[in-house]
Protein backbone atom coordinates (compact mmCIF):
# COMPACT_ATOMS: atom_id res chain seq x y z
CA UNK A 1 0.00 0.00 0.00
CA UNK A 2 1.44 3.37 -1.05
CA UNK A 3 -0.95 5.93 -1.64
CA UNK A 4 1.74 8.59 -2.29
CA UNK A 5 2.85 6.58 -5.19
CA UNK A 6 -0.37 5.82 -6.34
CA UNK A 7 -1.14 9.35 -6.63
CA UNK A 8 1.94 10.26 -8.03
CA UNK A 9 0.97 7.47 -10.97
CA UNK A 10 -2.46 8.62 -11.78
CA UNK A 11 -1.73 12.14 -11.54
CA UNK A 12 1.42 12.58 -13.59
CA UNK A 13 3.72 9.23 -14.74
CA UNK A 14 0.48 7.04 -15.38
CA UNK A 15 -1.93 9.96 -15.78
CA UNK A 16 -4.96 7.92 -17.25
CA UNK A 17 -5.50 10.53 -20.36
CA UNK A 18 -2.13 11.82 -21.12
CA UNK A 19 -0.08 9.17 -20.51
CA UNK A 20 -2.39 6.26 -21.28
CA UNK A 21 -4.40 8.01 -23.60
CA UNK A 22 -7.98 6.67 -22.86
CA UNK A 23 -11.23 8.78 -22.41
CA UNK A 24 -10.00 10.67 -24.80
CA UNK A 25 -13.67 11.35 -26.31
CA UNK A 26 -14.88 12.06 -23.61
CA UNK A 27 -12.30 14.49 -22.60
CA UNK A 28 -12.48 15.94 -26.58
CA UNK A 29 -15.78 16.43 -25.76
CA UNK A 30 -16.67 17.85 -22.26
CA UNK A 31 -14.35 20.50 -21.87
CA UNK A 32 -16.22 23.30 -23.11
CA UNK A 33 -15.92 24.79 -19.57
CA UNK A 34 -15.06 24.71 -16.18
CA UNK A 35 -18.42 23.58 -14.24
CA UNK A 36 -18.50 20.79 -17.10
CA UNK A 37 -15.16 19.42 -16.45
CA UNK A 38 -15.73 19.29 -12.47
CA UNK A 39 -19.06 17.66 -12.98
CA UNK A 40 -17.53 14.98 -15.32
CA UNK A 41 -14.45 14.57 -13.21
CA UNK A 42 -16.51 13.76 -9.87
CA UNK A 43 -18.70 11.64 -11.45
CA UNK A 44 -15.87 9.42 -13.12
CA UNK A 45 -14.12 9.40 -9.59
CA UNK A 46 -17.25 8.08 -7.64
CA UNK A 47 -17.70 5.40 -10.76
CA UNK A 48 -14.03 4.52 -10.69
CA UNK A 49 -13.97 4.07 -6.90
CA UNK A 50 -16.74 2.31 -6.35
CA UNK A 51 -16.36 0.03 -9.44
CA UNK A 52 -12.80 -0.58 -8.39
CA UNK A 53 -13.79 -1.91 -5.24
CA UNK A 54 -16.88 -3.93 -6.44
CA UNK A 55 -14.83 -5.82 -9.41
CA UNK A 56 -11.85 -6.45 -6.45
CA UNK A 57 -14.61 -7.96 -4.55
CA UNK A 58 -15.64 -10.12 -6.90
CA UNK A 59 -12.38 -10.65 -8.49
CA UNK A 60 -12.41 -14.62 -7.64
CA UNK A 61 -15.95 -15.27 -7.98
CA UNK A 62 -15.73 -13.81 -11.71
CA UNK A 63 -14.81 -16.35 -14.29
CA UNK A 64 -12.02 -15.50 -16.58
CA UNK A 65 -13.95 -16.04 -19.56
CA UNK A 66 -16.56 -13.76 -19.22
CA UNK A 67 -14.87 -11.18 -17.01
CA UNK A 68 -15.06 -8.03 -19.83
CA UNK A 69 -19.38 -8.70 -19.81
CA UNK A 70 -18.71 -9.02 -15.65
CA UNK A 71 -16.98 -5.71 -15.26
CA UNK A 72 -19.43 -4.09 -17.59
CA UNK A 73 -22.48 -4.79 -15.70
CA UNK A 74 -21.11 -3.38 -12.39
CA UNK A 75 -19.83 -0.50 -13.98
CA UNK A 76 -23.01 0.22 -15.78
CA UNK A 77 -24.86 -0.35 -12.42
CA UNK A 78 -22.90 2.46 -10.90
CA UNK A 79 -23.07 4.78 -14.49
CA UNK A 80 -27.02 4.74 -13.95
CA UNK A 81 -27.05 5.51 -10.30
CA UNK A 82 -24.74 8.68 -10.46
CA UNK A 83 -27.07 9.19 -13.88
CA UNK A 84 -30.17 9.23 -12.13
CA UNK A 85 -28.89 11.20 -9.14
CA UNK A 86 -27.71 13.46 -11.30
CA UNK A 87 -30.71 14.39 -12.96
CA UNK A 88 -32.40 14.37 -9.64
CA UNK A 89 -30.20 16.79 -8.41
CA UNK A 90 -28.21 18.60 -11.11
CA UNK A 91 -30.62 19.12 -13.86
CA UNK A 92 -28.48 22.00 -15.48
CA UNK A 93 -25.04 19.74 -15.20
CA UNK A 94 -26.93 16.78 -16.35
CA UNK A 95 -27.99 18.23 -19.57
CA UNK A 96 -25.01 20.21 -20.08
CA UNK A 97 -23.26 16.26 -19.99
CA UNK A 98 -25.83 14.76 -22.06
CA UNK A 99 -24.99 11.54 -23.47
CA UNK A 100 -21.49 11.53 -22.53
CA UNK A 101 -22.18 10.40 -18.15
CA UNK A 102 -24.07 7.16 -20.24
CA UNK A 103 -21.05 6.77 -22.02
CA UNK A 104 -19.06 6.16 -19.03
CA UNK A 105 -20.48 2.61 -18.82
CA UNK A 106 -17.36 2.68 -22.15
CA UNK A 107 -15.06 4.77 -21.17
CA UNK A 108 -11.85 3.54 -21.15
CA UNK A 109 -10.00 4.39 -17.99
CA UNK A 110 -12.91 2.54 -16.07
CA UNK A 111 -12.72 -0.83 -18.10
CA UNK A 112 -9.28 -0.18 -18.10
CA UNK A 113 -8.40 0.00 -14.33
CA UNK A 114 -10.75 -3.11 -13.70
CA UNK A 115 -8.77 -5.17 -16.06
CA UNK A 116 -5.48 -3.89 -15.13
CA UNK A 117 -5.81 -3.15 -11.34
CA UNK A 118 -9.02 -4.22 -9.37
CA UNK A 119 -9.30 -7.64 -11.30
CA UNK A 120 -5.56 -7.99 -9.37
CA UNK A 121 -5.51 -6.55 -6.47
CA UNK A 122 -6.95 -5.78 -2.90
CA UNK A 123 -10.05 -4.30 -1.69
CA UNK A 124 -8.21 -1.14 -0.11
CA UNK A 125 -5.32 -0.95 -2.95
CA UNK A 126 -8.20 -0.50 -5.84
CA UNK A 127 -9.98 2.16 -4.04
CA UNK A 128 -7.19 4.11 -3.78
CA UNK A 129 -6.34 3.31 -7.35
CA UNK A 130 -10.07 4.41 -8.36
CA UNK A 131 -9.85 8.02 -6.21
CA UNK A 132 -5.91 8.41 -8.03
CA UNK A 133 -6.53 7.90 -11.72
CA UNK A 134 -9.96 9.50 -10.94
CA UNK A 135 -8.33 12.75 -10.06
CA UNK A 136 -5.42 12.17 -12.33
CA UNK A 137 -8.53 12.70 -15.32
CA UNK A 138 -10.37 14.83 -13.47
CA UNK A 139 -7.36 17.09 -13.29
CA UNK A 140 -6.67 17.14 -16.97
CA UNK A 141 -10.11 17.60 -17.65
CA UNK A 142 -9.76 20.93 -14.99
CA UNK A 143 -6.54 22.20 -16.98
CA UNK A 144 -8.49 21.53 -20.51
CA UNK A 145 -11.49 22.97 -19.47
CA UNK A 146 -9.63 25.87 -18.12
CA UNK A 147 -7.66 26.81 -21.19
CA UNK A 148 -10.74 26.39 -23.67
CA UNK A 149 -13.12 28.26 -22.00
CA UNK A 150 -10.89 31.35 -20.98
CA UNK A 151 -9.05 31.29 -24.58
CA UNK A 152 -11.94 30.53 -26.13
CA UNK A 153 -15.11 32.83 -24.75
CA UNK A 154 -13.04 34.78 -22.50
CA UNK A 155 -14.66 33.51 -19.39
CA UNK A 156 -13.41 31.04 -16.08
CA UNK A 157 -15.69 29.31 -14.39
CA UNK A 158 -18.68 31.62 -16.00
CA UNK A 159 -17.14 34.78 -14.67
CA UNK A 160 -16.44 36.71 -17.81
CA UNK A 161 -12.84 37.87 -17.68
CA UNK A 162 -12.37 39.71 -21.21
CA UNK A 163 -15.46 40.14 -23.53
CA UNK A 164 -16.23 37.29 -25.61
CA UNK A 165 -15.93 38.32 -28.92
CA UNK A 166 -11.98 38.80 -28.44
CA UNK A 167 -12.03 34.86 -27.59
CA UNK A 168 -10.67 32.18 -30.29
CA UNK A 169 -13.84 30.78 -30.17
CA UNK A 170 -11.96 27.79 -32.37
CA UNK A 171 -11.03 26.58 -29.56
CA UNK A 172 -14.59 25.98 -27.77
CA UNK A 173 -15.35 24.19 -31.14
CA UNK A 174 -14.61 20.26 -31.52
CA UNK A 175 -10.79 21.25 -33.31
CA UNK A 176 -9.55 23.47 -30.20
CA UNK A 177 -9.99 20.24 -28.17
CA UNK A 178 -7.81 17.88 -30.76
CA UNK A 179 -5.49 20.88 -30.49
CA UNK A 180 -5.41 21.64 -26.59
CA UNK A 181 -5.19 18.16 -25.87
CA UNK A 182 -2.47 17.48 -28.44
CA UNK A 183 -0.61 20.39 -27.11
CA UNK A 184 -1.22 19.08 -23.23
CA UNK A 185 -0.02 15.49 -24.22
CA UNK A 186 3.38 17.19 -26.03
CA UNK A 187 4.03 19.23 -22.58
CA UNK A 188 3.62 16.06 -20.44
CA UNK A 189 5.52 13.84 -22.74
CA UNK A 190 8.71 16.44 -22.82
CA UNK A 191 8.04 17.00 -18.96
CA UNK A 192 8.15 13.30 -18.38
CA UNK A 193 10.79 12.99 -20.67
CA UNK A 194 12.64 15.50 -19.24
CA UNK A 195 12.54 13.96 -15.55
CA UNK A 196 13.93 10.77 -16.49
CA UNK A 197 10.39 8.50 -16.40
CA UNK A 198 9.43 8.62 -19.38
CA UNK A 199 7.93 5.11 -20.48
CA UNK A 200 10.47 4.60 -22.98
CA UNK B 1 57.60 14.09 -55.46
CA UNK B 2 55.03 13.88 -52.57
CA UNK B 3 51.98 15.31 -52.59
CA UNK B 4 51.82 17.32 -49.73
CA UNK B 5 53.86 19.80 -50.77
CA UNK B 6 51.43 20.57 -53.62
CA UNK B 7 49.02 23.75 -52.40
CA UNK B 8 46.11 21.04 -52.77
CA UNK B 9 42.70 20.74 -50.13
CA UNK B 10 41.57 17.52 -49.74
CA UNK B 11 37.73 17.22 -49.30
CA UNK B 12 35.46 14.51 -50.28
CA UNK B 13 32.41 15.31 -53.25
CA UNK B 14 31.18 17.11 -54.33
CA UNK B 15 33.27 19.59 -55.01
CA UNK B 16 31.50 22.19 -57.12
CA UNK B 17 28.54 23.95 -54.87
CA UNK B 18 26.41 26.95 -54.77
CA UNK B 19 25.57 29.48 -53.01
CA UNK B 20 21.68 28.94 -52.58
CA UNK B 21 20.58 28.25 -48.86
CA UNK B 22 17.66 27.85 -47.57
CA UNK B 23 17.67 31.71 -46.49
CA UNK B 24 18.98 32.08 -50.36
CA UNK B 25 15.65 30.17 -51.95
CA UNK B 26 13.21 32.12 -49.26
CA UNK B 27 14.58 35.40 -50.47
CA UNK B 28 13.54 34.61 -53.91
CA UNK B 29 9.91 33.72 -52.65
CA UNK B 30 9.69 36.79 -50.60
CA UNK B 31 10.70 38.79 -54.06
CA UNK B 32 7.89 36.61 -55.98
CA UNK B 33 5.57 38.18 -53.91
CA UNK B 34 6.85 41.53 -54.12
CA UNK B 35 4.40 42.27 -57.08
CA UNK B 36 1.37 41.44 -55.26
CA UNK B 37 2.17 43.18 -52.44
CA UNK B 38 2.98 46.14 -54.57
CA UNK B 39 -0.78 45.63 -56.21
CA UNK B 40 -1.94 45.17 -52.58
CA UNK B 41 -0.71 48.77 -51.52
CA UNK B 42 -2.13 50.56 -55.22
CA UNK B 43 -5.53 48.43 -54.56
CA UNK B 44 -6.23 48.71 -50.72
CA UNK B 45 -3.42 51.65 -49.49
CA UNK B 46 -0.73 51.77 -47.03
CA UNK B 47 -2.25 49.28 -44.52
CA UNK B 48 -1.38 46.62 -46.65
CA UNK B 49 2.50 47.56 -46.18
CA UNK B 50 1.84 47.71 -42.73
CA UNK B 51 0.30 44.74 -42.26
CA UNK B 52 3.26 42.92 -44.06
CA UNK B 53 5.56 44.60 -42.13
CA UNK B 54 4.02 43.58 -38.56
CA UNK B 55 3.23 40.10 -39.54
CA UNK B 56 6.94 39.58 -40.82
CA UNK B 57 8.33 40.89 -37.50
CA UNK B 58 5.74 39.10 -35.46
CA UNK B 59 6.54 35.76 -36.71
CA UNK B 60 10.46 36.66 -36.84
CA UNK B 61 9.97 37.68 -33.19
CA UNK B 62 8.26 34.39 -32.29
CA UNK B 63 10.63 32.27 -34.06
CA UNK B 64 13.37 34.19 -32.57
CA UNK B 65 11.99 33.56 -28.76
CA UNK B 66 10.93 30.45 -29.19
CA UNK B 67 14.07 28.59 -30.74
CA UNK B 68 16.21 31.10 -27.63
CA UNK B 69 13.69 30.19 -24.89
CA UNK B 70 14.39 26.33 -26.22
CA UNK B 71 18.44 26.86 -26.45
CA UNK B 72 18.06 25.93 -29.93
CA UNK B 73 19.66 27.73 -32.97
CA UNK B 74 18.77 30.62 -34.27
CA UNK B 75 16.70 30.02 -37.64
CA UNK B 76 15.49 33.75 -38.39
CA UNK B 77 18.23 34.35 -40.35
CA UNK B 78 16.80 31.50 -43.11
CA UNK B 79 13.94 33.61 -43.61
CA UNK B 80 11.17 30.68 -43.39
CA UNK B 81 9.39 32.32 -40.47
CA UNK B 82 9.47 35.65 -42.95
CA UNK B 83 8.26 33.84 -45.42
CA UNK B 84 5.05 32.47 -43.43
CA UNK B 85 4.41 36.17 -42.04
CA UNK B 86 4.16 37.12 -45.62
CA UNK B 87 1.76 34.50 -46.73
CA UNK B 88 -0.39 35.09 -43.23
CA UNK B 89 -0.82 38.57 -44.08
CA UNK B 90 -1.99 37.98 -47.65
CA UNK B 91 -4.27 35.38 -46.80
CA UNK B 92 -6.18 37.90 -45.03
CA UNK B 93 -8.38 40.86 -44.92
CA UNK B 94 -6.73 44.18 -45.24
CA UNK B 95 -8.89 45.62 -42.67
CA UNK B 96 -7.68 43.03 -39.93
CA UNK B 97 -7.08 44.01 -36.61
CA UNK B 98 -3.32 43.68 -35.77
CA UNK B 99 -3.47 42.16 -32.61
CA UNK B 100 -5.32 38.98 -34.63
CA UNK B 101 -2.78 39.12 -36.77
CA UNK B 102 -0.07 38.59 -34.11
CA UNK B 103 -2.44 35.86 -32.68
CA UNK B 104 -2.34 34.25 -36.29
CA UNK B 105 1.43 34.48 -36.44
CA UNK B 106 2.07 33.15 -33.16
CA UNK B 107 -0.02 30.03 -33.71
CA UNK B 108 1.56 29.38 -37.08
CA UNK B 109 4.87 29.35 -35.86
CA UNK B 110 5.00 28.28 -32.37
CA UNK B 111 1.84 25.68 -32.36
CA UNK B 112 2.10 24.58 -35.69
CA UNK B 113 6.11 24.70 -37.00
CA UNK B 114 8.16 25.22 -33.91
CA UNK B 115 6.76 22.62 -31.73
CA UNK B 116 7.18 19.91 -34.06
CA UNK B 117 10.50 20.71 -34.71
CA UNK B 118 10.97 23.77 -36.87
CA UNK B 119 11.46 24.00 -40.51
CA UNK B 120 11.58 20.91 -42.29
CA UNK B 121 9.58 19.51 -39.86
CA UNK B 122 5.89 20.58 -39.46
CA UNK B 123 3.53 18.62 -41.38
CA UNK B 124 1.02 21.66 -42.31
CA UNK B 125 1.41 24.63 -44.09
CA UNK B 126 1.95 27.20 -41.08
CA UNK B 127 0.41 29.95 -42.74
CA UNK B 128 -2.64 28.40 -43.78
CA UNK B 129 -3.12 26.60 -40.29
CA UNK B 130 -2.63 30.13 -39.07
CA UNK B 131 -5.95 31.44 -41.42
CA UNK B 132 -7.79 28.50 -40.31
CA UNK B 133 -7.40 28.96 -37.11
CA UNK B 134 -8.00 32.71 -37.31
CA UNK B 135 -11.30 32.29 -38.83
CA UNK B 136 -12.21 32.15 -35.05
CA UNK B 137 -12.84 35.88 -35.73
CA UNK B 138 -15.12 34.95 -38.64
CA UNK B 139 -16.43 38.91 -38.85
CA UNK B 140 -12.89 40.27 -38.86
CA UNK B 141 -11.56 37.44 -41.38
CA UNK B 142 -14.39 38.60 -44.19
CA UNK B 143 -14.57 42.07 -43.85
CA UNK B 144 -13.63 42.77 -47.47
CA UNK B 145 -13.49 46.31 -48.33
CA UNK B 146 -14.41 47.73 -51.77
CA UNK B 147 -11.10 47.54 -54.43
CA UNK B 148 -9.13 51.25 -54.32
CA UNK B 149 -11.30 51.76 -50.97
CA UNK B 150 -8.84 53.95 -48.39
CA UNK B 151 -8.48 52.35 -45.24
CA UNK B 152 -7.16 53.90 -42.45
CA UNK B 153 -3.57 52.26 -41.02
CA UNK B 154 -4.77 53.05 -37.21
CA UNK B 155 -8.25 53.16 -35.95
CA UNK B 156 -11.79 52.10 -37.14
CA UNK B 157 -12.39 51.15 -40.33
CA UNK B 158 -15.11 52.57 -42.09
CA UNK B 159 -14.52 52.00 -45.70
CA UNK B 160 -17.32 50.16 -47.79
CA UNK B 161 -17.19 46.70 -47.72
CA UNK B 162 -18.40 44.48 -51.11
CA UNK B 163 -18.84 41.55 -51.77
CA UNK B 164 -16.32 39.45 -52.97
CA UNK B 165 -16.45 37.36 -56.72
CA UNK B 166 -15.97 34.36 -54.64
CA UNK B 167 -19.34 35.03 -52.89
CA UNK B 168 -20.88 35.72 -56.64
CA UNK B 169 -19.52 32.45 -57.93
CA UNK B 170 -20.68 30.54 -54.52
CA UNK B 171 -24.09 32.41 -54.96
CA UNK B 172 -23.97 31.15 -58.44
CA UNK B 173 -24.49 34.53 -59.58
CA UNK B 174 -22.38 34.93 -62.90
CA UNK B 175 -24.48 37.39 -64.41
CA UNK B 176 -24.13 39.89 -61.67
CA UNK B 177 -20.68 38.87 -60.87
CA UNK B 178 -19.44 39.56 -64.74
CA UNK B 179 -21.66 43.25 -64.27
CA UNK B 180 -19.63 44.05 -61.25
CA UNK B 181 -16.45 43.26 -61.97
CA UNK B 182 -15.08 42.48 -65.72
CA UNK B 183 -12.64 40.17 -66.64
CA UNK B 184 -9.95 42.17 -67.13
CA UNK B 185 -10.45 43.38 -63.46
CA UNK B 186 -10.27 39.68 -62.47
CA UNK B 187 -7.14 39.52 -63.84
CA UNK B 188 -5.48 42.70 -62.82
CA UNK B 189 -6.99 42.73 -59.54
CA UNK B 190 -9.13 45.36 -58.64
CA UNK B 191 -11.29 43.39 -56.96
CA UNK B 192 -11.80 42.84 -53.37
CA UNK B 193 -10.49 40.11 -51.16
CA UNK B 194 -7.63 38.55 -49.21
CA UNK B 195 -4.56 41.55 -49.22
CA UNK B 196 -2.40 39.06 -51.24
CA UNK B 197 -4.47 37.05 -53.23
CA UNK B 198 -6.48 39.40 -55.67
CA UNK B 199 -4.15 40.26 -58.71
CA UNK B 200 -3.51 37.08 -60.62
CA UNK B 201 -1.64 39.05 -62.91
CA UNK B 202 1.23 40.25 -60.12
CA UNK B 203 1.12 36.64 -58.82
CA UNK B 204 1.86 34.94 -61.47
CA UNK B 205 4.38 37.02 -62.86
CA UNK B 206 5.66 35.85 -58.88
CA UNK B 207 5.19 32.18 -60.26
CA UNK B 208 6.92 32.48 -63.39
CA UNK B 209 10.19 34.26 -62.03
CA UNK B 210 9.87 31.18 -59.42
CA UNK B 211 9.72 28.72 -62.18
CA UNK B 212 12.62 31.04 -63.55
CA UNK B 213 14.54 30.32 -61.04
CA UNK B 214 13.76 26.69 -60.44
CA UNK B 215 12.74 27.63 -56.68
CA UNK B 216 9.32 25.93 -58.28
CA UNK B 217 8.68 23.00 -59.89
CA UNK B 218 5.59 23.46 -62.34
CA UNK B 219 3.46 20.03 -61.84
CA UNK B 220 1.97 20.86 -58.80
CA UNK B 221 0.87 24.58 -59.85
CA UNK B 222 -0.27 23.04 -63.60
CA UNK B 223 -1.70 19.92 -61.68
CA UNK B 224 -3.34 22.32 -59.59
CA UNK B 225 -4.81 25.29 -61.34
CA UNK B 226 -5.20 22.33 -64.47
CA UNK B 227 -7.87 20.38 -62.76
CA UNK B 228 -9.84 23.57 -61.56
CA UNK B 229 -10.24 24.62 -65.22
CA UNK B 230 -10.90 21.22 -66.50
CA UNK B 231 -13.61 20.45 -63.61
CA UNK B 232 -15.18 24.45 -63.85
CA UNK B 233 -14.98 24.06 -67.33
CA UNK B 234 -16.80 20.45 -67.78
CA UNK B 235 -19.32 21.27 -65.00
CA UNK B 236 -20.36 24.91 -65.21
CA UNK B 237 -23.13 26.70 -63.21
CA UNK B 238 -24.84 28.81 -65.88
CA UNK B 239 -24.83 28.99 -69.89
CA UNK B 240 -21.33 30.00 -70.74
CA UNK B 241 -18.10 27.38 -69.40
CA UNK B 242 -15.49 29.46 -70.46
CA UNK B 243 -16.46 32.50 -68.86
CA UNK B 244 -17.46 30.65 -65.21
CA UNK B 245 -13.99 28.73 -65.83
CA UNK B 246 -11.99 31.73 -66.17
CA UNK B 247 -13.66 33.45 -62.94
CA UNK B 248 -13.11 30.56 -60.82
CA UNK B 249 -9.59 30.34 -61.88
CA UNK B 250 -8.93 34.10 -61.21
CA UNK B 251 -11.01 35.04 -57.75
CA UNK B 252 -10.18 33.77 -54.54
CA UNK B 253 -6.87 32.47 -53.62
CA UNK B 254 -6.53 29.96 -55.83
CA UNK B 255 -3.31 31.77 -58.09
CA UNK B 256 -1.50 33.14 -54.23
CA UNK B 257 -2.60 28.75 -53.35
CA UNK B 258 -1.16 27.08 -56.32
CA UNK B 259 2.36 29.49 -56.73
CA UNK B 260 3.08 30.17 -53.18
CA UNK B 261 1.37 27.64 -50.76
CA UNK B 262 1.11 24.69 -52.80
CA UNK B 263 4.44 24.27 -53.42
CA UNK B 264 5.93 24.33 -49.93
CA UNK B 265 8.91 22.40 -49.83
CA UNK B 266 8.14 20.67 -46.53
CA UNK B 267 4.45 20.07 -47.07
CA UNK B 268 4.61 18.73 -50.17
CA UNK B 269 5.39 15.13 -52.13
CA UNK B 270 8.75 14.80 -52.89
CA UNK B 271 8.37 13.10 -56.67
CA UNK B 272 7.06 14.60 -59.61
CA UNK B 273 4.28 12.13 -59.80
CA UNK B 274 3.63 12.73 -56.04
CA UNK B 275 3.64 16.25 -56.66
CA UNK B 276 1.33 15.91 -59.36
CA UNK B 277 -1.30 13.91 -57.23
CA UNK B 278 -0.73 16.12 -54.57
CA UNK B 279 -1.77 18.97 -57.22
CA UNK B 280 -4.71 17.19 -58.90
CA UNK B 281 -6.10 16.17 -55.05
CA UNK B 282 -5.67 20.16 -54.20
CA UNK B 283 -7.77 21.16 -57.50
CA UNK B 284 -10.75 18.32 -56.76
CA UNK B 285 -11.18 19.59 -53.21
CA UNK B 286 -11.39 23.07 -54.11
CA UNK B 287 -13.52 22.54 -56.45
CA UNK B 288 -15.55 20.52 -53.97
CA UNK B 289 -15.79 23.15 -51.33
CA UNK B 290 -16.78 25.73 -53.74
CA UNK B 291 -19.28 23.99 -55.14
CA UNK B 292 -20.96 21.90 -52.37
CA UNK B 293 -19.45 23.57 -49.27
CA UNK B 294 -21.12 26.45 -47.44
CA UNK B 295 -17.69 28.43 -47.51
CA UNK B 296 -17.17 30.68 -50.52
CA UNK B 297 -13.42 29.40 -51.22
CA UNK B 298 -12.16 26.24 -50.60
CA UNK B 299 -8.33 26.51 -51.34
CA UNK B 300 -7.23 27.32 -48.04
CA UNK B 301 -8.66 23.99 -46.82
CA UNK B 302 -7.65 22.01 -49.84
CA UNK B 303 -4.27 22.41 -49.47
CA UNK B 304 -4.33 21.73 -45.66
CA UNK B 305 -5.68 18.42 -46.55
CA UNK B 306 -3.66 17.37 -49.19
CA UNK B 307 -0.99 18.37 -46.50
CA UNK B 308 -2.15 15.77 -44.33
CA UNK B 309 -2.06 13.03 -47.82
CA UNK B 310 1.57 13.95 -48.30
CA UNK B 311 3.10 10.75 -46.21
CA UNK B 312 0.72 8.81 -47.88
CA UNK B 313 1.27 10.14 -51.57
CA UNK B 314 5.12 10.57 -50.83
CA UNK B 315 5.30 6.50 -49.33
CA UNK B 316 3.42 5.05 -52.11
CA UNK B 317 4.86 7.17 -55.10
CA UNK B 318 8.31 5.95 -54.94
CA UNK B 319 10.53 6.52 -58.32
CA UNK B 320 12.30 3.73 -59.27
CA UNK B 321 15.77 2.94 -58.56
CA UNK B 322 18.42 4.03 -61.05
CA UNK B 323 19.04 0.25 -63.09
CA UNK B 324 15.96 -1.07 -61.92
CA UNK B 325 14.15 -2.51 -64.53
CA UNK B 326 10.76 -4.11 -64.08
CA UNK B 327 11.96 -7.65 -65.14
CA UNK B 328 14.80 -7.05 -62.43
CA UNK B 329 11.71 -5.96 -59.90
CA UNK B 330 9.63 -8.90 -60.68
CA UNK B 331 12.56 -11.66 -60.18
CA UNK B 332 13.64 -10.25 -56.67
CA UNK B 333 9.71 -10.45 -56.01
CA UNK B 334 9.76 -13.84 -56.52
CA UNK B 335 12.95 -14.34 -54.41
CA UNK B 336 11.23 -12.45 -51.74
CA UNK B 337 8.42 -14.82 -51.93
CA UNK B 338 9.99 -18.12 -52.23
Amino acid sequence: MNFGKQLKEGLLTQNPVLVQLLGMCSTLAITTSISNGIGMGVAVIIILTLSNIFISLLRKIIPNQVRIAAFIVVIAGFVTMVDLLLQAYFQDLAESLGVFIPLIVVNCIILGRAESFASKNGVLASAVDGVCQGLGYTAVLLVMSAIREFLGSGALAGIQIFPAEYGANMLVLPVGGFLVLGCLIALMQWALNKSGKGGK
Amino acid sequence: MDYRDLNLTGSSSPHIRTKDGTGHIMGEVMLAMVPALGFAVYNFGWRALVNTAVSILACCGFEWLYRAAMKKNNTVPDLSAAVTGMLIAFVCPVTIPYWILIIGDCFAIVIVKQLFGGIGKNFLNPALAARAFMLSWAGAMTNWVCPRASVPIWGAVDAATAATPMSYLHANNLAGLTETYSLGDMFVGVIGGSMGEVSALCLLLGGLFLLYRKVITWCIPVSYIGTVAVLTFIFPRGNDPVTWMLYNLLGGGLMLGAFFMATDYVTSPVSKRGQAIFGVGCGLITVFIRYFGSYNEGVCYAILLMNLTVWLIDRNVKPSRFGVTKAAKSKEKEAAAK
